[in-house]
């Protein structure tokens, strides 16, 4: 089983970031399931979510102690994040991994999420193009699921669907430069 | 048509109440509940459900009118939680006296104060006396499912009572999950249109609410306890259905024994941290210990025999609480051990995961070790 560790701030969608990634995971023939870290989310404030994806069904229902990946969706959390991460974590940054002060054993990887979306989407939403850099660096799930996920929780999103799906593209682009 | 998909819990429990096309939807929203009467209430607006959606002002007008509803002959529905539910009290009994066959979804929360929005027993396990049946889910596929098994065994004629389904809050209603979600054909073959016994009929006029002296309150009072008896085979019955119908079960429908064969010592637990404790069995099945579970799905009407060959070849049984009787133990723990009182195992209890505090793998062990060295329970924090 692997356990996913979204990192953002109330706002910007870490909760949608679990869920969607939840949703993918099952479209790729998987079992999955996804939870916020169970908070009154206040505006700017540090909140998490979690992700589990297995290919036997998850029984599992205790928080996210020790994760496989995070997810940092603002880079300005890194001291926040308290768990052990045993993999990857991957930090929505235009900096240098060793620039960022992080004290873990786990790969660390940068990826400027935030100018794709400004570029692609218009405004600063990073937490489904996130997805797109956790695809293309830990291959656990397929963007076409990711895209299909986007269009079953986001459907009554308008043209905000395919905008997000075009910024899970570019970052799984940019993310692959950086393997 | 029939499909599975990752969906959140509470959105589950409303396209279950969908298929079961109640007419009267009396809400008032509560975290962790809100998700169940907002998806329903989307459903209404889009003309997928025939329902009378109505916005009340407070949780007693929502189950007040939910009595309402059921005094017109009509199926119905609401949903509440912690707070919410305790305002319902005055008007919980009176719905179970009328014996109308209510469904309730409770998402389970900590009662205030100090105020906490988070899980815990606290709110449904206050209101376990009061004439409903409980049933308690682990995943929320079981909470769907329960839904519709609800109504018929509410409906049924030998129950005609109201059933209160329990599910975590945040563990399972904000939980993204696969489920099946049946398809409309199958569930109305399932559960037939409703068919009220008694209804607020101009031409044929009745008495409903009627005052009942001391030389008849007591009938009446047993006659549910008679109701409730009926309830524990109709409740195995209805689950034998559901697997013939839909493929899945949930033990005999009360209750469920896992990895119980040879061991000496097990937990008992109700709702989503069986499934923590699943997976903590499975590891020490690894490690060699042998540590069954018994899930307890209906805590009422408490099923005292199936419990007693459960237990028969324990020697201590340690129950998770996640609801304090403040100033006697859990009240899980009593129930349990007032069962099993002529029988040879020792009940121990737990009281844990109060006001969202994680019942986790590491606190379960924790529990595990005590047991093993048959030691008494205490307040896992």
């Amino acid at each position: 089983m692997k356990q996913v560790l979204f990192l953002g701030r109330g706002g910007q969608g870490a909760v949608t970031s679990a869920q969607v990634l939840a949703i993918a995971a099952f479209k790729d023939g998987k079992y999955s399931q996804a939870f916020p870290n169970f908070g009154v989310e206040r505006m700017g404030a540090p909140v998490r979510s979690y992700a589990r994806i297995d290919t036997k069904e998850i029984t599992l229902r205790e928080q996210v102690y020790e994760a496989n990946y995070a997810i940092i969706l603002d880079p300005t959390l890194v001291n926040q994040l308290t768990e052990k991460v045993t993999d990857l974590i991957i930090v929505n940054s235009n900096k240098k991994p060793s620039e960022l002060g992080l004290k873990t054993d786990a790969k660390v990887k940068c990826v400027d999420i935030t100018s794709i979306a400004l570029k692609v989407i218009g405004k600063p939403f990073v937490n489904i193009a996130a997805i797109g850099a956790f695809s293309a660096l830990t291959k656990e799930v397929s963007i076409s699921a990711i895209s299909e996920a986007i269009r079953q929780q986001m459907g009554h999103k308008g043209n905000m669907v395919e905008k997000n799906i075009d910024a899970i593209r570019e970052v799984s682009n940019l993310a692959k430069q950086e393997e | 048509m029939s499909e599975k998909k990752v969906i959140s819990g509470a959105e589950g429990v409303a396209i279950a109440v969908k298929l079961c096309k109640p007419k009267v939807l009396p809400m008032y929203p509560i975290t962790p509940s809100t998700l169940v009467p907002e998806k329903l209430s989307e459903f209404v607006f889009n003309g997928e459900i025939d329902a009378q959606m109505i916005h009340v002002e407070s949780e007693h007008s929502a189950i007040s009118a939910l009595y309402g509803a059921y005094a017109t002959g009509v199926r119905a529905f609401t949903a509440t939680a912690s707070q919410g539910l305790a305002l319902m009290h005055e008007i919980i009994p009176i719905v179970s006296g009328a014996r109308f066959p209510a469904v309730m979804f409770v998402a389970n929360r900590a009662l205030s104060g100090p105020l906490n929005i988070w899980n815990d027993h606290s709110d449904s396990m206050s209101e376990r006396d009061q004439g409903w049946i409980q049933l308690y889910c682990e995943s929320n596929q079981e909470a769907f499912d329960t839904i519709i098994m609800a109504y018929k065994i509410a409906e049924s004629k030998k129950v005609l009572l109201p059933v209160m389904v329990c599910a975590d809050g945040f563990y399972l209603t904000h939980a993204y999950e696969p489920i099946q979600i049946e398809e409309q054909k199958k569930v109305d073959k399932f559960l037939p249109k409703y068919e009220p016994v008694d209804y607020l009929d101009t031409n044929n006029p009745k008495s409903f609410g009627a005052f009942a002296q001391p030389n008849t309150y007591m009938e009446f009072k047993e006659e549910e306890e008679k109701a409730m008896r009926e309830a524990l085979k109709e409740i195995i019955k209805v689950n034998k259905d559901f697997e013939k119908t839909f493929g899945r079960k949930y033990g005999n429908g009360l209750i469920e024994g896992i990895n119980l064969s040879g061991a000496e010592h097990a937990i008992l637990c109700v709702g989503s941290v069986c499934g923590t404790v699943r997976e903590v069995i499975k590891e020490l099945k690894k490690e060699g210990k042998k540590v069954g579970l018994i899930k307890l799905k209906s805590v009422r009407p408490l099923p005292v025999e199936d419990l007693k060959m459960l237990c028969k070849d324990l020697k201590v049984l340690g129950v998770i609480d996640r609801h304090a009787s403040i100033g006697f133990g859990g009240a899980l723990t009593n129930d349990i051990r007032s069962a099993l009182m002529d029988e040879e195992v020792r009940v121990e209890g737990f009281i844990a995961g109060l006001g969202g505090r994680d019942i986790n793998k590491e606190k379960i062990r924790e529990l595990v070790e005590t047991i093993l060295k048959e030691k008494e329970g205490y307040w896992l924090k």
